[in-house]
């Protein structure tokens, strides 16, 4: 096999299952993986799956628990579910590409699944997954509408002080979106914004919330709850209203810095922990002349040259090495309920990072001794499932000329089959991508 | 991938002490009986540094005297996680934080237990006896002896992990719970491992400190034997399984966890999240497992002493006083820093090295036994004999 179908698989995709086809043309098959239509993660008909649904579940939860009874079914079946298909959809599906570029933008746009349980699994399909070929400022201003975004960063509770609201309720501001909307989702303080700024930006998102109990059953503008006044940030006059708040994050969106710092988190996330300069400029360049389309970006992205160089450097996160294992052994899809676990064993919980920032991307945040001697642990504990494999065999098709000969080597000594593929999935070639 | 399932224990059995836990059909509705309310304990042995954990990064002098092991305020990069001012939480705890957000979570620096000696094996002895001496039996067994039995059910108390500890041993019975085998690989497959990786500059380093925090002696990594059984990072498999036992109608009430890893005189920046880390989850997975009970749960979280205040030569900390203890559970009044804070100036330090302790851990354990677990005063005097002078602390719960 050649180098470069494999390294299109490993460090654009999640890896190879053993039986999966070569392709001839890697950056074709690659391509295709932005094309619009391709399947999203497989929900059971009668999950709660759209808002309306997710509200009703939820409101059926909390009266469950007003009459006494124990528990949110509906909730910890929503939540579960939702983060099975998407791991699903990843170990045993066809278009890893997409599915990393899912995982990239959902962690940019960082929630926490158990902050907000009933929307996670709708977030990251209606938010994310459908804006990660789109316009950047179509995903934020989706993002900033959300449910889950509103509850995990309190803007749902944010009133502007001199609002009708705010005068009858004596309640104020809370800049958590805004903060976290300019430091981390946008310019970064690299854009010299000052405290002013913070406030004056959370002013403008006042009034953007979420209606659960009734109609629409998700977003709404309350303008009771808004800001009066045209308002002021980075220099720039934004008008009072719900059309303030779209026109100041379109700005924000298409902001030189904005496209500095996705550029740089792109290729440091596809090429290298240390992202090499040209290769930042170029992705920069495209997003900039393009006015933010990720398509276009991710396009250019798998054209570096810088991408295509082996050995692959960067070290694969829990999650990405969960889930290249499980398809190296060809998990069954039944795996996927449990692989969440295993995930958050190896310190990556699914939709979870600690804060807002979203999870490091790395090696040196990855390779604590205590999180590597559990991906040791769970790698012999999953390889006894595979016992019988042949480990040189497995090597061949999903590492191909990547595999060193010591790998091979230490496999060929090993006491036994099991240990064997043990010692493929944990070689250092394994934990790369 | 049977070894992910827990295996429930049968050592109690085999030590004669009856009554293993058994999963019987019938469902016993036992609500608002009085062993209703949950609680657990979780000894960290080796002495957890507690101003790491929790750092005073507003007392002046910290960052001197703490050196690496200072992180950055919250708000920076890899900073603290905000307590409100003044104290910050290690960015390895966020789910404790948010229990601390959620004002289910009590942070209590400056404890210490009736001893000052800084032997670990002395101290853990008299922290689990609850007397001035060594007993044979643990102050958590002897206060469920005043906890009524519930015909049908299990008993009331669980002890959680490999080994049963003194804390729960005595005269009351009690069940266990442990998970089978685990697929940690042999000592061999691990020297193999360790070897395959070693010239690469991520992975090499970080499998041989990993394994050598896991108690393997470089030399026995060659060998097939001699090398310590690895402690396993089995605590949020375990917290899980025992939060789903304590949930049930019929299950036990009261469980104690032991969890290792805390003795760091090295590398301490690099070595303590791994652990806090693991509390971490282990505490969340108790709490998303106990479901609707976590209202009703106080999780008692111990160590057997703090550790010296200053950074020791080798970025470690050495054994030291006045440690910490997190009390977290729905049923505690948190969403605050307990205790007096003792400072940390030259005259205030124990000995001029350590946290002077302010609370005693036995009159917190003895207002968690009477205003969580509602025992007579005998009981809690049973429990701690001796104790005449550790008066039960009030307020430590929301009810309570």
């Amino acid at each position: 096999m050649d180098a470069q179908p494999v390294i299109a698989a490993i460090r654009f995709a999640q890896g190879r299952r053993p039986a999966d086809p070569i392709p001839a043309d890697p950056m074709a098959w690659l391509d295709s993986q932005l094309a619009p239509g391709l399947p999203g993660p497989d929900l059971p008909a009668d999950l709660p799956a759209t808002l309306p649904a997710i509200f009703a579940a939820g409101r059926e939860d909390t009266e469950r628990v007003r009459a006494g009874g124990m528990g949110r079914p509906n909730q910890a079946r929503i939540v579960q579910t939702e983060t099975a298909a998407a791991i699903a959809l990843s170990v045993g599906g066809a278009q890893g590409f997409r599915e990393r570029l899912v995982a990239f933008w959902a962690n940019h746009l960082a929630i926490q699944r158990g902050r907000v349980p009933l929307f996670a699994g709708h977030y990251v399909r209606e938010v994310i997954r459908a804006h990660v070929t789109g316009k950047f400022e179509d995903m934020l201003v989706a993002m900033a509408r959300h449910p889950a975004m509103l509850a995990y960063l309190d803007n749902n509770g944010s009133i502007g002080p001199n609002s009708p609201a705010g005068q009858r309720m004596r309640r104020g501001l809370n800049e958590n979106l805004a903060r976290e909307i300019l430091e981390l989702h946008t310019v970064t303080p690299a854009a010299g914004y000052t405290q002013e700024d913070v406030t004056s930006f959370a002013r403008i998102l006042t009034g953007w919330s979420f209606q659960g109990q009734r109609e629409p059953y998700g977003f709404v503008f309350r303008a009771n709850a808004h800001e009066p006044g045209p308002k002021r940030l980075m220099g720039r006059t934004f008008p009072p209203g719900q059309e303030g708040g779209v026109m100041a994050l379109t700005w924000l969106a298409r902001h030189e810095k904005t496209h500095r710092h996705l550029a740089t988190k792109l290729v440091r996330h596809f090429v290298a922990d240390d992202p090499p300069p040209a290769a930042v400029d170029r992705i920069y360049g495209v997003l900039r002349d393009t006015g933010g389309d990720l398509g276009a970006a991710t396009r250019a992205l798998v054209r570096l040259p810088e991408a295509w160089q082996p050995p692959l450097g960067k070290l694969r996160n829990p999650q990405d090495y969960v889930i290249a294992v499980l398809r190296a052994v060809e998990a069954p899809d039944d795996i996927a309920p449990r692989a969440a676990n295993f995930m958050q064993n190896l310190g990556q919980g699914w939709w979870s990072p600690p804060a807002p920032i979203g999870f490091p991307d790395s090696g040196a945040a990855w390779s604590g001794p205590e999180i590597m001697v559990r991906r040791l642990d769970w790698a012999n504990n999953i390889s006894g499932r595979g016992a019988g494999r042949d480990a040189a065999e497995v090597a061949e098709a999903v590492l191909g000329p990547i595999c060193r000969p010591e790998t091979l080597r230490a496999a060929a000594r090993a006491g036994s089959a099991r240990e064997a593929l043990t010692l493929v999935l944990v070689s250092p070639e394994f934990h790369r991508r | 991938m049977t070894a992910h399932l827990p295996a429930l224990g049968r050592r109690s059995l085999l030590l004669g002490l009856g009554a293993a836990i058994t999963l019987p059909r019938a469902r016993v509705a036992f609500a608002q009986a009085p062993g209703e309310a949950r609680f657990a304990v979780v000894l960290l042995r080796g002495g957890l540094d507690g101003l790491f954990a929790v750092q005073p990064y507003g007392e002046p002098g910290f960052g001197e005297l703490r050196g690496a092991l200072a992180l950055p305020e919250p708000g920076q990069e890899g900073g603290l996680l905000d307590l409100g001012g003044r104290f910050g939480l290690h960015p390895r705890m966020p789910q404790l934080h948010a229990m601390y957000a959620a004002n289910e979570a009590l942070l209590i620096h400056a404890v210490a237990g009736n001893w000052r000696t800084r032997s670990h094996f002395d101290a853990q002895d008299l922290l689990e006896s609850g007397a001035d001496q060594r007993l044979n039996s643990g102050w958590l067994n002897r206060a469920l002896s005043a906890v009524p039995a519930r015909p049908g059910a299990q008993p009331n108390g669980l002890a959680v992990g490999a080994d049963l500890p003194l804390l729960m041993r005595g005269p009351t019975q009690v069940g266990t719970y442990s998970r089978r085998g685990g697929g940690a690989p042999s000592p061999d497959l691990m020297a193999r491992i360790a070897e395959l990786n070693h010239t690469d500059p991520l992975t090499g380093p970080a499998i041989i400190e990993g394994l050598q925090a896991r108690g393997y002696a470089m030399e026995a990594l060659g060998m097939d034997a001699g090398a310590r059984p690895p402690p396993g990072g089995a605590f949020r498999t375990l917290a899980q399984a025992a939060g789903r036992l304590l949930a049930r109608p019929d299950g036990p009430r009261i469980a104690a966890f032991e969890l290792t890893g805390w003795d760091t005189h090295a590398q301490q920046v690099n070595r303590l999240p791994g652990p806090l880390g693991q509390l971490d989850d282990g505490l969340a997975a108790l709490k998303e497992a106990l479901g609707d009970h976590w209202r009703r749960t106080a999780v008692l979280v111990t160590t057997e002493f703090g550790r010296t205040v200053r950074i020791n030569g080798t970025g470690g900390t050495d054994h030291g006083t006045g440690g910490i203890a997190f009390l977290v559970g729905g049923a505690v009044a948190g969403g605050r820093i307990g205790g007096d804070w003792p400072g940390l100036s030259e005259r205030t330090l124990f000995q001029g090295r350590d946290l002077a302790p302010t609370t005693d851990l036995r009159s917190l354990a003895k207002g968690l036994l009477r205003d969580h677990l509602k025992l007579q005063d005998q009981a809690v005097a049973r429990a701690f004999p001796g104790s005449d002078a550790a008066a039960p602390s009030g307020g430590l719960l929301r009810s309570g």
